[in-house]
């Protein structure tokens, strides 16, 4: 048993951290600067999309632990898109591991309907209980949505019931893997407030001190640094187990993961926006762009509520 | 990342899981709450079996006569035996965890000799004499006085919040050895017998209505210098040496423990119907996530002191987590029960009361060894790297 990273996945992390924070940088961040089809390429090109493919089909032959590590640090950035469809489809759909397909995710019963960067995605994978079909974008009739709360979550409604398809995946483990790839973005999401929160607090000055002095504000940075290495442990240890299922229950690890990435998200990013005061409150720092991307995720792959439910059933 | 257990590991689990089950039918029954005396031989015979057994001292190092086992087996041990229902380390506590460990890094080799193997065997029963009445979050602010006479140090001072005072064979007691040095540098840590003349013992009601601790008085109370561990006025760095000591397993048998009361809970709730009210399955679910979070916290702990020889600044944060979680346990068991909370005997049903103990006893954990509010200081200083309060 040895539950921390190892070197490779140490170096892994770190390139991720680097290639994101430098194509998706703070000009980018407060710019608000959408995905695109470049953007999709670079992705492609770090082995995002392949990483836990096997190398005989042009993946890096890894696996979820890898990949929760990767997504992390996508959140820690805030890199835009449908990182989490395009991911899943690698290998299902042509050219989605090369990037030159962008695919994004319905999830059927999640009313109302919507296709997330309807003006990006080539594909839309329907998520359904008895599994995955995958529609051209065109295919699915929507109309436009004005004003969508996360100005980099662009979103139509679809206006058609969804359609019927072979089935091109098993939908438990898009799922499964969705659900933690999710919890992943999330967690990273969550650290990053944290961190410009603590560094904020260490150089505003107020009463002639600066403000991380005071217990006040150190608490709650407390707070929010505790409720992030809470859910970095069960991010982890979802990625962990979906790679090898004997060492636990990788839906109850993986719901876990979600229940408390979505909290440590969104609380954090709201504390983080109190820690900042009235900056806080302004379009140019950048904190609302991370509260309005955990709130849209925390209504995919399950919110907090339907998991915190789902696990009561099994204790 | 790897969460599989090795064949060894899994080798120690199950010949330790066969000996538990062979020895834990044999235990007489447990003692009551009050009977301190009753408590101490449970708990000291239990300590005997575990010697004879070669489970005693688990992660005391094997030439101080441990078993030198390896973070991941004493998370094992802890684990195993709290999932077997075995005695709690009880009246031993202090002796295996906090005087035991200074002594084998302090303490001179007569010292070690004359007390590591008694307590070892369950022979020797130590208490803690370090807060004071006006030293609790602040603890070296301590003011019991030590001075000097002849080979002799003369104590006079009060001591608080003394667990197993009563049956306590030995005291490691904190003491102000130089009053004019800042206060970090005067204080020195002595090894005090407990049927010394002039200490007074004066058991503390708590809350739970049990006496779980005591007041100790020191009145002209002479200790040998012979008995003082380390330099005089280093004690202070004496006392944090035991820190090192902790391989990220302090909260294995809570954390199995409150994952068994939250299933007794959900059972409570089961049958008397709350379990309808999607509130209360919600928090259980919660508290359910949390717990095992908190499981693979001690896990990354335990996996950082395997590779580092001391974990992560992960106790704090783990500390602060676990016992606020602990309340909110309390605090569901009693929504559960309802009317069925006000007694603490089985009121309403098996099990009932203990639930009801446990949660007035569960309001110690955000105080006891450093408050939550102490610890969030702690965290935000040493791992956030944000600079101290001024002081007034």
């Amino acid at each position: 048993m040895d539950f921390t990273l190892t070197s490779d996945q140490v170096a892994l992390r770190d390139g991720v951290r680097e290639f994101a924070t430098k194509r998706y940088d703070e000009d980018a961040l407060r710019a608000g600067t959408p995905a695109d089809r470049a953007l999709w390429r670079d992705l492609a090109g770090l082995g995002l999309f392949g990483l836990a493919l096997p190398e005989s089909a042009g993946g890096a032959g890894l696996g979820m632990a890898e990949s929760v590590l990767a997504f992390e640090e996508l959140g820690r950035a805030l890199v835009p898109g449908p990182l989490v469809g395009s991911y899943l489809a690698a290998g299902v759909v042509d050219g989605a591991a090369e990037g030159d397909t962008i695919v994004s995710l319905v999830e059927d019963g999640r009313e109302p309907l919507l296709v997330e960067h309807p003006d990006l995605v080539d594909r839309v994978a329907v998520l359904r209980d008895t599994g995955v079909t995958v529609v051209a974008a065109g295919a699915l009739p929507t109309e436009p949505v004005a004003s969508p709360m996360d100005p980099l979550t662009p979103v139509a409604r679809i206006t058609s019931s969804l359609p019927d398809g072979d089935a091109s995946a098993d939908a438990s483990d898009w799922r499964l893997r969705g659900t933690a790839l999710t919890s992943a973005y999330q967690l990273g999401i969550s650290e990053a407030v944290t961190d410009r929160s603590v560094a904020y607090a260490k150089e505003r000055e107020q009463f002639g001190r600066t403000i991380g002095s005071f217990q006040a504000i150190k608490h709650i940075l407390v707070d929010m640094f505790v409720r992030a290495e809470l859910a970095r442990a069960a991010v982890y240890a979802a990625g962990v187990t979906i790679d090898d299922p004997e060492v636990g229950d990788a839906v109850r690890t993986a719901t876990e993961a979600k229940l408390l990435a979505d909290q440590a998200a969104v609380l954090n990013a709201k504390a983080a926006i109190q820690v900042h005061g009235g900056m806080g409150f302004t379009w140019e720092v950048p904190l609302h762009f991370f509260l309005k991307r955990a709130w849209c995720l925390s209504t995919t792959f399950g919110t907090a509520d339907e998991h915190a439910l789902a696990l009561a059933a099994s204790v | 990342m790897d969460l599989r257990f090795t064949e060894a590991e899994q080798a120690f689990r199950a010949e330790l899981r066969s000996w538990l089950g062979a020895t834990l039918p044999s235990l007489p029954p447990k003692p009551s709450r009050g009977d301190w005396p009753a408590r101490r031989e449970y708990d000291t015979h239990w300590q005997r079996l575990l010697f004879d057994a070669g489970y005693a001292g688990i992660n005391w190092p094997t030439e101080f006569g441990g078993r030198g086992a390896t973070p991941t087996e004493h998370l094992i041990f802890l684990e195993e035996s709290e999932r077997a229902k075995a005695p709690y380390v009880g009246v031993n506590f202090v002796g295996l965890l906090h005087a035991g460990p200074t002594l084998i890094a302090e303490a001179t080799p007569d010292q070690q000799q004359q007390h590591l193997p008694r307590i070892l065997r369950g022979e020797e029963v130590w208490c803690q004499g370090f807060s004071e009445p006006n030293a609790g979050s602040d603890l070296a602010a301590l003011r019991c006085r030590a001075v000097r006479d002849g080979d002799d140090y003369v104590v006079n001072g009060q001591k608080i919040w003394t667990s197993h005072a009563e049956v306590a064979d030995y005291c490691e007691l904190l003491v102000r050895t130089d009053p004019d040095a800042p206060k970090h540098k005067g204080i020195s840590w002595l090894i005090v017998p407990m049927d010394t003349p002039g200490i007074e013992i004066r058991p503390l009601r708590t809350l739970v209505g049990s006496t779980e601790f005591s007041e100790v008085f020191f009145t002209d109370v002479r200790v040998p210098v012979a008995n003082r561990v380390g330099e005089e006025n280093d004690g202070w760095r004496v006392t944090m040496v035991t820190l090192s000591f902790e391989r990220g397993t302090a909260f294995v048998s809570d954390v199995v423990n409150s994952m068994v009361t939250l299933r007794d809970v959900a059972e409570f709730a089961r049958k008397n119907g709350q379990w309808d009210d999607n509130a209360v399955r919600r928090e259980v679910g919660q508290l359910s996530a949390e717990l095992d979070a908190l499981w693979l916290l001690i896990k990354r702990n335990v996996s950082e002191a395997t590779h580092n020889g001391v974990p992560g600044p992960g106790a704090s944060v783990f500390k602060l987590r676990y016992s606020e979680l602990r309340l909110r346990l309390g605090d569901l068991a009693m929504q559960v029960l309802g009317r069925g909370s006000l007694a603490m005997s089985d009121l309403a049903g098996p099990g009932s009361g203990y639930q009801v103990e446990d949660k007035l006893n569960s309001l110690s954990y955000t105080i006891a060894a450093g408050t939550s509010q102490i610890q969030r200081n702690i965290v935000a200083e040493r791992i956030l790297g944000l600079p101290k309060e001024a002081k007034g």
